[in-house]
C-alpha cells in the first residue's frame, strides 16, 4: 500500500465519474441558492422585546426584522452604550461576497464540465478558505462594533464579544446568533465537492 | 466589578423599556371556573376576547375595557381634553373640539357591514352640544366631530348605525324654536318649538359624516332609538316622552298620558325625498316636513313614557319599554308593514298617521318595575334592564306557545339582581344579526356601599353576568368614573389596530424625519416655526428662541417606529402638552406672552434617559 501523499498525483489526474459530475453541478446550484438566502441571523430577546429583534445577514444585504424596523431599533438601543450604528453600507464584504460566490458557481460548473479531480480539489480548497475568511470577517465585524464604543455614551459598558454562534447575555438582552439556510447550502456544497472527490478515488483493486 | 456594571446596566435598560408589554399570552378561556377563579378571570399575560366600549357620559370620553375581565385598558378622548394623550392641547385637536371643552357621550355605535360589526369606526353622540363624533378603530383616535348639528338640540337619541353604516341616526331630546337662535317665549312651546330626527350620512370609504336629512317633529322629547334590519331594514325607531308637550315641571306634566308615541321612520324614504330634490332646506341641511311626504314617518303608541326601543336580531320584533309601566311591549314589524299598507290607523298627529296599536302589538311582557333597555342573545331570548327593581329580566321572544300567549308572565324565564339601579345593559352584537350571547354587562347608576369608600363622589358599577347558561350568573363587578350610559361589545378579531404610524403613511405636511431637516426659523414678523423630532431620548433641536408677542408654531414628529414608544412635549407655564405616538406628527401653536427661559420636556416616560429628554424655550423681551 502506497502512502497517500505518494498516490496524490495519480488521484489528481483521475477524472470525475458521472455521479461525481452531478454532485459538482448540484454544488454549483447550492452556492447559487446561497447568494439569495439569508446566511446568518442574530436574534435579540429582552423582557420588553419578547417577540425579539432580528437581523438577517445575506451575502449582499443586511435586513432587519419587522420590515427593517428592527435594525433601527437595535441602533436606537445601541446608541445608549455608544455603539456605532450598524448599517449595510459599512459591510464592504457585501459588495464582493456575492461576486465571489458567483465565481465559485462558475468554478464548480467548470469542474463538472472538465471533470478533473484536480479542479475539484482546487475548488474545494479555495471555497473552504473563502468560507473561513468570511467567518473571520463576520467575527471581526462583531468584534469591532462591540469594542469601538463612544466613551461619551450615556451608559458605560465594558467592551464585550457577542456570540458568533450560540447565545450570549448582554445586559438585559439575550443574544442568539446562528446560521441560516444560505450557510447550510454552502456547507452542503462542500459536502458535494468532497463527495465528488470520494467517488473518484482509485478503485479497490488499486489498493491491493 | 463587571457583574455590578452589567447589573446596573440591565437595571437602566429595564427601566428604559420597563413599560413594555409582554403581550405574548395565549387565548384566555372564558368558560369554566376551575380552581375557584371566576369564569371571567383573565390571568396576567393573557388577553380578553372582547372589546367593551363604554360611553363616558359627561366625562366626554369613551373608555375601552376588556371582556370578560372588565379591566380598563384605555381612554379615548373625544369631546374633553385629555392631557395624558395631548388631546385638546394641539392645533389639530383644538380645532376639532371647537369652542367646547366637554361633551356628554351616551350611546356608542359600531359601524357595520351587512348587519355585522366591521371594526372600522365607533360613533358617539354629544347630548350637550348636539354633536356626533367618529373614532377610527384603526388607531382608536377621534377623527371627526360633526356639529353642533343644525336644528338639533339635545343629541341624545343617537348613535344608531344602519346595517351598512349608510347613516348614523340622531334625534333631539330637547325642542327649541327653529332655526336655533330664534327666540320664543317658553309658554308658546306647543306652537313654536320643534324637535327633529336626522340621518347623518357616512361616506363609506372615508367615514366622513355630513347631515343627510332631517325630519321635523312636534316638540316631543325623543329618547332612545335603534335601527331595523331584515323585514325592518330601512327603518329606524325612537321612543319619546312628553307627547303632552309640557314645557315645565316635566316630571309631572310629561307623565300624564298612558301612552306616548314612538316614531317609526322610513329612512330610505327620507333619503329618496332628498335625492329627488323634494326636501326643503333649513340652516343648509335637507329638511322634511313629514305631513307633506307620505310614508316617511308613523307614530306608534307605546306604554307610558317609554325609554328603550330595540329591534331583535331578526329585525321582526321591536321591543319598547315604558319606564312607568312594568311591561316590555313587543311589536311585530310584519304587522306594522301590513297596517301601513291597509292604512290601519287610529288617527293622526300633525299630519302623521298613528298606527293602530292593537293591529301591531304581539304582546306585553310583564318584565318588572322600571323597564328601560332590551338586549338580545341571538338564541331567542331578550334581556330587559329594570331600573326600579335593580334587576335584569330574561324573557322569551315570540313566537310564544298558547299558554304563554294567555299568560305573558310565563315568557319571563329568569331574573337577576344588580347593584343598583341599572340603566343600560349590553350584550355583544345585540344590535347586529348575530349577537355573541355570552356575556351581559349591566351598567348600574348607583354603586353605594359596594366598594371601599371614596367619599361623596361615587363611581358607577359595571356588573358582568354570564348568560351562556339557562340561568343568569353574576360573575364580576368593576367601577368606572361617571358615567357609562351604553356600551358596545365586539370580538377582538373584528378589530385590527395599528400600533405604529408607519413613516410612509404620515401625511402631516410638516413632518420631518431627519435631524438635518429640523430647526427653528422666523417665519413672520411675529411668528417662529420649529420643526422638531423626538426620539429616545432627545429632541432635535432642543432649543427654541422667540420674542415676547411671537406666535410659536412647533411641528413635532416622533420618529420612533416601534410599539409603545410614545413621547410627550410639555412646556412649563404655557399650558401646552402634546403627546406624539410612534410615527405621528402634531402641531402646537401658542403665543408667548412673558420673557424668560421655559423648559420643555418629555411628559410620557420613554426610556432610561427620559428625564434627560428636555430643552428650552428661550423668550427674549420685546
Ligand atoms: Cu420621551
Amino acid at each position: 500500500m502506497r502512502l497517500f501523499p505518494q498516490s496524490l498525483p495519480d488521484v489528481l489526474d483521475r477524472r470525475v465519474t458521472g455521479t461525481g459530475r452531478l454532485l459538482l453541478m448540484a454544488g454549483a446550484l447550492l452556492i447559487a441558492g446561497a447568494i439569495v438566502l439569508p446566511l446568518w441571523q442574530i436574534h435579540l430577546v429582552a423582557p420588553q422585546y419578547q417577540e425579539g429583534l432580528d437581523m438577517y445577514i445575506y451575502s449582499h444585504k443586511l435586513v432587519g426584522g419587522n420590515e427593517g424596523q428592527d435594525i433601527t431599533e437595535i441602533n436606537g438601543l445601541n446608541h445608549y452604550i455608544g455603539m456605532q450604528a450598524i448599517q449595510e453600507s459599512d459591510f464592504t464584504e457585501m459588495q464582493w461576497i456575492p461576486f465571489a460566490l458567483g465565481v465559485f458557481v462558475l468554478l464548480a460548473l467548470r469542474a463538472a464540465v472538465f471533470a478533473k479531480v484536480s479542479a475539484v480539489v482546487d475548488l474545494t480548497v479555495l471555497f473552504v478558505y473563502f468560507g473561513a475568511f468570511s467567518m473571520y470577517r463576520f467575527y471581526y465585524r462583531l468584534y469591532t462594533y462591540s469594542h469601538t464604543l463612544d466613551p461619551r455614551a450615556p451608559v458605560d459598558i465594558d467592551p464585550f464579544m457577542p456570540a458568533l454562534i450560540g447565545k450570549n447575555q448582554i445586559a438585559n438582552f439575550t443574544q442568539y446568533s446562528f446560521p441560516r439556510e444560505g450557510s447550510a447550502l454552502l456547507l452542503l456544497a462542500i459536502v458535494c465537492f468532497v463527495g465528488a472527490m470520494w467517488l473518484s478515488r482509485p478503485a479497490h483493486t488499486s489498493e491491493a | 466589578m463587571r457583574s455590578r456594571i452589567s447589573q446596573s446596566l440591565s437595571f437602566v435598560l429595564l427601566l428604559a423599556f420597563g413599560l413594555g408589554l409582554a403581550g405574548c399570552g395565549t387565548e384566555s378561556s372564558s368558560t369554566g371556573a376551575d380552581g375557584g377563579a371566576p369564569a371571567s378571570y383573565v390571568p396576567p399575560g393573557e388577553k380578553d376576547n372582547y372589546y367593551l366600549f363604554y360611553s363616558g357620559g359627561h366625562s366626554g370620553n369613551v373608555w375601552v375595557a376588556g371582556l370578560p375581565s372588565l379591566r380598563m385598558i384605555q381612554k379615548i378622548p373625544v369631546f374633553t381634553p385629555a392631557p395624558g394623550m395631548g388631546y385638546g392641547y394641539t392645533k389639530e385637536t383644538k380645532e376639532m373640539m371647537g369652542e367646547y371643552t366637554w361633551g356628554d357621550v351616551h350611546h356608542p355605535g359600531l359601524s357595520k357591514t351587512n348587519g355585522r360589526y366591521d371594526g372600522r369606526w365607533l360613533f358617539v353622540n354629544d347630548n350637550a352640544n348636539n354633536r356626533i363624533a367618529r373614532i377610527s378603530l384603526r388607531d382608536f383616535k377621534t377623527k371627526q366631530i360633526l356639529g353642533p348639528i343644525p336644528n338639533s338640540m339635545g343629541n341624545h337619541g343617537s348613535s344608531f348605525v344602519t346595517p351598512n353604516t349608510t347613516y348614523v341616526l340622531v334625534a333631539t331630546r330637547f325642542s327649541v324654536p327653529l332655526p336655533k337662535g330664534t327666540y320664543a317665549p317658553v309658554e308658546t312651546y306647543e306652537e313654536n318649538f320643534n324637535g327633529i330626527v336626522s340621518g347623518v350620512k357616512v361616506d363609506s370609504t372615508t367615514g366622513e359624516m355630513s347631515v343627510g336629512w332631517q325630519i321635523k317633529t312636534p316638540p316631543f322629547n325623543w329618547d332612545l332609538g335603534s335601527t331595523g334590519k331584515g323585514p325592518s331594514h330601512g327603518w329606524a325607531f325612537w321612543t319619546s316622552y312628553n307627547t303632552e308637550m309640557a314645557h315645565d315641571s316635566l316630571e309631572i306634566n310629561a307623565s300624564q298620558r298612558d301612552r306616548d308615541y314612538a316614531a317609526f321612520v322610513n329612512w330610505k324614504r327620507a333619503a329618496e325625498i332628498v335625492a329627488n330634490g323634494n326636501a326643503g332646506t333649513r340652516n343648509g341641511v335637507p329638511f322634511i316636513d313629514p305631513a307633506e311626504h307620505e310614508g316617511v314617518m308613523y307614530y306608534v303608541p307605546v306604554s307610558k313614557s317609554p325609554h328603550g326601543i330595540d329591534a331583535s336580531p331578526s329585525g321582526r320584533w321591536i321591543v319598547a319599554s315604558g319606564k312607568l309601566q312594568p311591561t316590555a311591549t313587543v311589536f311585530d314589524f310584519k304587522q306594522v308593514l301590513t297596517a301601513i299598507e291597509n292604512k290601519d290607523f287610529q288617527g293622526e298627529f300633525r299630519g302623521v298617521p298613528v298606527i293602530n296599536y292593537e293591529s301591531i302589538v304581539e304582546g306585553e311582557v310583564p318584565v318588572g318595575q322600571g323597564p328601560l333597555h332590551t338586549q338580545f342573545d341571538g338564541e331567542g331570548n331578550a334581556y330587559t334592564s329594570l331600573y326600579i327593581e335593580s334587576s335584569v329580566a330574561k324573557w322569551k321572544l315570540p313566537p310564544w306557545d298558547e299558554a304563554t300567549a294567555q299568560d305573558m308572565s310565563k315568557a319571563v324565564v329568569d331574573k337577576i339582581s344588580v347593584h343598583y339601579n341599572v340603566g343600560h345593559i349590553v350584550i355583544g352584537g345585540s344590535d347586529t344579526k348575530d349577537p355573541y350571547g355570552e356575556w351581559l354587562v349591566a351598567m348600574n347608576k348607583l354603586s353605594k356601599g359596594r366598594h371601599i369608600s371614596v367619599g361623596p363622589s361615587q363611581p358607577e358599577t359595571s356588573q358582568l353576568i354570564d348568560i351562556s347558561g339557562k340561568e343568569m350568573k353574576m360573575v364580576a363587578e368593576a367601577y368606572t368614573p361617571p358615567e357609562p350610559h351604553f356600551a358596545q361589545v365586539v370580538h377582538k378579531d373584528v378589530i385590527n389596530p395599528v400600533e405604529v404610524y408607519e413613516q410612509e403613511n404620515n401625511t402631516h405636511p410638516e413632518a420631518v424625519w431627519e435631524q438635518q431637516n429640523t430647526g427653528v426659523k422666523r417665519t413672520g414678523p411675529n411668528e417662529v416655526t420649529a420643526h422638531v423630532i423626538a426620539k429616545r431620548s432627545q429632541y432635535y433641536p432642543d432649543e427654541i428662541e422667540a420674542q415676547v408677542g411671537d406666535t410659536v408654531i412647533i411641528h413635532l414628529t416622533n420618529i420612533e417606529q416601534v410599539s409603545d414608544m410614545i413621547h410627550g412635549f410639555g412646556i412649563a407655564e404655557h399650558n401646552v402638552n402634546a403627546i406624539v405616538d410612534p410615527g405621528e406628527t402634531k402641531t402646537m401653536e401658542f403665543t408667548v406672552q412673558k420673557a424668560g427661559v421655559f423648559p420643555f420636556y418629555c411628559t410620557n416616560f420613554c426610556s432610561a434617559l427620559h428625564q434627560e429628554m428636555q430643552g428650552y424655550l428661550a423668550v427674549r423681551p420685546q
